[in-house]
């Protein structure tokens, strides 16, 4: 499975979830496939995409997942100490990993090779730590999203991207949208 | 008062309940009276530029972040202010300890202190410098502006702003 097969799986899933969705195909797939005022889609920022969704889910009482990938976790390797010392039981981290930066041509990362990002992770502190191939995805996200403990899942998945439209919604109508979704969720 | 003290009442005043920091010297104490705050939520980060992706999803869950930084981090976060504060208009007032000016005594310091105006002018980043201790006066109308305008505003603190070299 490819990542855009792994959404689709999770799509009845994460719909009406707070999602933060990384930069680049991710964004465009998860818009392209599901736009819900309840995504913010970065359109910029490698990296954050963690960091952005660790802010949010301290910051209220929602469950908050961010849409990572191996390749911006690695740019931004800082933000597993931060969110082990920091738990927010509202938040799920999923780090599609397939091993390459795929927006950028599919060049290998260093996840695709020796470095393992769960054990990184579990390194780091983190105490909810679940690898799984991508078809089993969908299940591990329905297992964090009953529970009421903060999870990273590191979904292996293959390398391959789908044609997709880039975002043409403007950043901070994508903000607005998505606070009014909050602000809603929380009333 | 001391001057930390003034900055974190000013920070607190305006309902300023997310802080990220990365340490400096200048900005110990500030830290330190931070973390023991109970109107603030105190999260360290490792990276500035990923303080500055906690401060943007705190805002947008209805909390009021700011980022306590050194000024040489600037080089590192040109993007993020870019790209993700600026690009989606979101406010962050910015407490930069400005290493580098009269009284440094590690010449290297001196390096990002000579690009940090012309780095927050070419991003036009609202900038206020704190040379005298006074000059903390103006903090709550800073992240009052902040807040109201939608923007990174820097505030830069000097060596002296922090007592004299």
């Amino acid at each position: 499975m490819i990542r855009s097969e792994v959404f689709k799986t999770l799509i009845p899933l994460i719909s009406d979830q707070l999602v933060v969705c990384n930069i680049g195909l991710p964004s465009q797939e998860l818009h392209m496939m599901d736009d819900q005022p309840s995504n913010f889609y970065m359109l910029g920022t490698m990296g954050l995409a963690s960091s952005i969704g660790l802010g949010l889910a301290l910051a209220q009482k929602q469950k908050v997942i961010a849409i990572d990938g191996d390749g911006s976790v690695l740019t931004n390797l800082g933000t597993l100490p931060t969110i082990a010392n920091n738990p927010a039981s509202n938040f799920i981290l999923l780090i599609i990993d397939n091993g390459s930066y795929g927006s950028t041509g599919d060049q290998p990362t260093y996840a695709g090779r020796k470095t393992s990002l769960a054990r990184v992770a579990e390194a780091c502190g983190c105490d909810n730590v679940i690898e799984c191939k991508a078809e089993d995805t969908a299940k591990v996200m329905e297992a964090a999203l009953k529970g009421d403990q903060m999870t990273i899942i590191v979904c292996k998945c293959k390398s391959g991207n789908v044609p997709v439209p880039v975002i043409e919604m403007d950043a901070p109508v994508i903000k607005h949208r998505f606070m009014q979704e909050v602000k809603r969720r929380n009333a | 008062m001391s001057i930390s003290q003034k900055i974190v009442d000013g920070l607190v005043e305006h309902k300023v309940n997310f802080v990220t920091t990365v340490p400096c010297k200048q900005l110990a104490g500030v830290i330190e009276i931070i973390d023991k705050t109970p109107e603030v939520l105190h999260v360290p980060s490792n990276k500035e530029d990923e303080g500055m992706g906690l401060c943007a999803g705190a805002w947008m869950g209805g909390m009021r972040p700011c980022i306590i930084m050194q000024n040489t981090a600037l080089g590192v976060t040109v993007n993020t202010l870019a790209t993700l504060i600026q690009f989606y208009q979101m406010p962050l007032p910015m407490i930069i300890s400005y290493r580098g000016e009269l009284g440094e005594r590690v010449a290297c310091q001196v390096e990002m202190a000579v690009h940090t105006k012309a780095l927050l002018d070419q991003l036009h980043i609202q900038t206020y410098h704190f040379h005298k201790p006074d000059d903390v006066e103006e903090i709550g109308a800073i992240i009052k502006h902040t807040f109201m305008s939608r923007k990174p505003t820097a505030i830069l603190t000097d060596s002296n702003f922090w007592g004299g070299y």
